[in-house]
């Protein structure tokens, strides 16, 4: 039905023409030419949101981050220790009231916000911090997840307590409503009617640039890696790997073809438990080594190891990527989260502060430790520090790697074959990963735009046409634009989240009483 | 004394086992409950777009179930002479039939017995009946 419309597709078919039609001139000459072509339009963009502040390295956005979370983690009292125990009570259904079964569940929520944030974040993202910030960058990074779990709690609290619920039964939460219908509560209706706007128009950018472009070109990389390197078919030919890419995505979010994503909701994570699992088995393979790690993490933390950022650097790094995996601040998981049926909003609060903790402080940290155990980051022992290469701006790698193919070294280094497996999972999490985030860049594009089949039609062909994109620029460019997309969400939902925090604290105080006082009673035993 | 109460697991195909069933429940003067099942697991993964819409999915299902299934079933039960009532619910059958099998205090159970493959690998609801049942249950082949 959608394929007899003459708008969008089309463009998709003049895109495809475009492609074929330059088989004259050089493969790599389209990359290159997409690099500059899109370099040139997000640059300033980049810029902008990466400025330091005055007189120091630090971007003022990952300190809007870091601020936000440790005033969300004190706020709350420490909101993600006390309640973790309760929050896998509430996944594990204990609190479930039978009456709701066929509803969504608080496990498939988490599940599926998860799978929309453990991506090419965890494997490629891990590597980059670890390679420019040092081994100190996972000390950061997991500190950054802990406290991340306070600013998730925040937001999806309010994504339940301000969605749409529409007469036919669906619903839409996220940062847009809460934003729009929580703000006006306090007064501050035009505020925040400007603010659910300038956000849903950064949550686009984001869907394009964090939630597409990185992932597929970490996938082109992971296939380039693993068919030959350099000597690869696929090297240099991104916008071949990006056309496939598109072609399925396509597929699943214009064709319909829901077998596809279900496929992939399912296997990734068993995907993700076969990763953390292969991380368990080279850490237990290089056991000796492994107080060596840790120490190298620590005093990295502190010292910078000879990381030419020092101590900041390996802030910047680690608290810079585990944002961009875990997406605690960011605002977009609660929109995957606000879809579950529940009387107290609070309940779903609870349940994604253990999305940081399972995306970072697990499964980052799995991949930070694999890196540094196996080696592949160049390390002088007689001085004790890393090598840097200047040139390249990050610590001297084998052969060096960066990104995912640093990730999938590393792993090889314990498991030969492994990075064939990984492959295949770097494809399927990038691949849940761009599903999530077509839906969620749907969602903001709508709120734009009004609610249409041709709107949202419009937005997915724009989806898949930076599919090819994102697969043929190099990681450098990408990965600036994706960071500074999916940053600047945060900048305009930590402001939101900033006025409707005592919002969440009378919930949470209401509910845990509640709960203290026998109230809220387990539903199993 | 209160009428006994005949719970009958029912998929929607197989008529036998509420034939068999009606007969038993007009002959001993049973009230019948017909139970038909959405299998459901709150441990599934849906995707985005299904997770917002799955309570609009959820009525939808309940509805067919409740229009296509059970209404024509209880139509023909009824027909036939036996008092009967339905229900319609979410989870797996095993555990939900034995679950309203408890709150009824139903003396029996009647479940038809499916052939098809999946059934005979993952074993049926006749067979996990069979084995976590609290009251006797009669397998209808």
């Amino acid at each position: 039905m959608i394929f007899d419309r003459k708008g969008p597709p089309r463009i998709l078919g003049m895109l495809l023409f475009l492609f074929a039609s330059s088989s004259s001139v050089r493969a790599q000459t389209i990359d290159e030419t997409i690099n500059e072509l899109v370099g040139a339009v997000t640059t300033p963009f980049v810029k902008f949101i990466f400025s330091p502040l005055p007189g120091t390295d630090i971007p003022w956005i990952v300190l809007w981050l870091i601020i936000a979370a440790t005033i969300f983690t004190f706020y709350f009292g420490f909101i993600q220790v006390r309640a973790f125990r309760h929050s896998i009570d509430l996944v594990k259904g204990d609190y479930s009231r039978p009456e709701d079964a066929g509803e969504v569940s608080h496990f498939q929520a988490l599940a599926t916000a998860l799978s929309g944030t453990v991506g090419l974040g965890n494997i490629a993202g891990v590597a980059v911090a670890v390679a420019i910030g040092g081994p100190g960058a996972t000390f950061w990074m997991i500190l950054a997840g802990l406290m991340g779990m306070a600013s998730k709690f925040t937001e999806c609290t309010l994504g339940v307590k301000y969605r749409n619920e529409y007469p036919d039964g669906s619903v839409s939460g996220g940062p847009m409503y809460y934003l729009s219908k929580g703000l006006a509560e306090k007064g501050l209706g035009l505020p925040g009617r400007v603010m659910a706007v300038v956000f849903a128009v950064f949550c686009v950018m984001g869907a394009l640039g964090g939630g597409n472009m990185f992932q597929a070109n970490q996938v082109h990389a992971q296939l380039v890696n693993v068919t030959g390197g350099a000597n690869s078919i696929l090297s240099g030919e991104g916008w071949v790997t990006g056309l496939v890419m598109a072609s399925i995505v396509f597929l699943v979010i214009v064709g319909g073809i829901r077998s596809i994503a279900r496929f992939t909701e399912k296997i990734v994570p068993f995907m993700a438990v076969l990763y953390v699992g292969a991380a368990l088995v080279i850490l237990a393979m290089f056991i000796d080594k492994v107080p060596w790690a840790l120490g190298q993490i620590v005093s990295g933390a502190f010292t910078g190891l000879g990381v030419a950022g020092g101590i900041v650097g390996a802030l910047i790094q680690g608290f810079r990527r585990a944002a961009f995996s875990n997406e605690a601040g960011i605002g977009s998981a609660s929109i995957a989260h606000s879809a579950v049926r529940t009387k107290e909003p609070i309940t779903e609060g609870f349940v994604s502060l253990l999305e940081p903790f399972i995306d970072t402080v697990v499964i980052c940290t799995m991949t930070a430790l694999v890196i540094v155990i196996t080696g592949v980051l160049e390390f002088d022992p007689q001085s004790g520090l890393y090598i840097w290469n200047s040139e390249a701006g990050r610590v001297a790698t084998e052969g060096g790697l960066t990104g995912v193919a640093l990730t999938s070294a590393a792993f090889g280094k314990g498991i030969s074959w492994f990075p064939y497996v990984l492959a295949v999972a770097v494809v399927l999490f990038a691949f849940s990963t761009m599903i999530s985030w077509s839906y969620y860049g749907v969602k903001a594009w709508t709120y734009l735009f009004g609610e249409g089949r041709h709107r949202e039609l419009t937005f997915k062909v724009i989806f898949c046409v930076f599919v090819v994109i994102g697969a043929a620029m190099n990681l450098g460019s990408v990965i600036d634009f994706a960071d500074a997309a999916i940053f600047a969400m945060a900048l305009v939902n930590i402001a939101g989240l900033y006025i409707l925090m005592p919002v969440v604290k009378e919930e949470m105080n209401s509910y845990l009483d509640r709960l203290q006082r026998g109230e809220i009673k387990k539903t199993k035993r | 004394m209160a009428q006994e109460v005949f719970i009958v697991a029912y998929d929607g195909r197989d008529l036998q086992v509420v034939e068999f069933a009606v007969d038993r429940a007009i002959k001993e003067g049973a009230r019948l409950l017909i139970v038909h099942v959405l299998e459901w697991s709150p441990y599934s993964f849906l995707t985005t777009e299904e997770l917002v819409e799955r309570h609009k999915t959820r009525q939808q299902e309940l509805t067919r179930a409740n229009e296509m299934i059970m209404k024509p079933i209880l139509e023909k039960v009824r027909q036939a002479g036996a008092t009967a009532d339905g229900d319609v619910r979410y989870g797996h059958v095993v555990d939900i039939i034995c679950t309203i099998a408890k709150e009824k205090t139903a003396v029996m159970i009647f479940v038809g017995r499916s052939s098809s493959l999946s059934n005979r690998v993952f074993g049926s609801a006749a067979s996990g009946l069979a084995q976590s049942a609290p009251v006797p249950t009669v397998i209808v082949p």
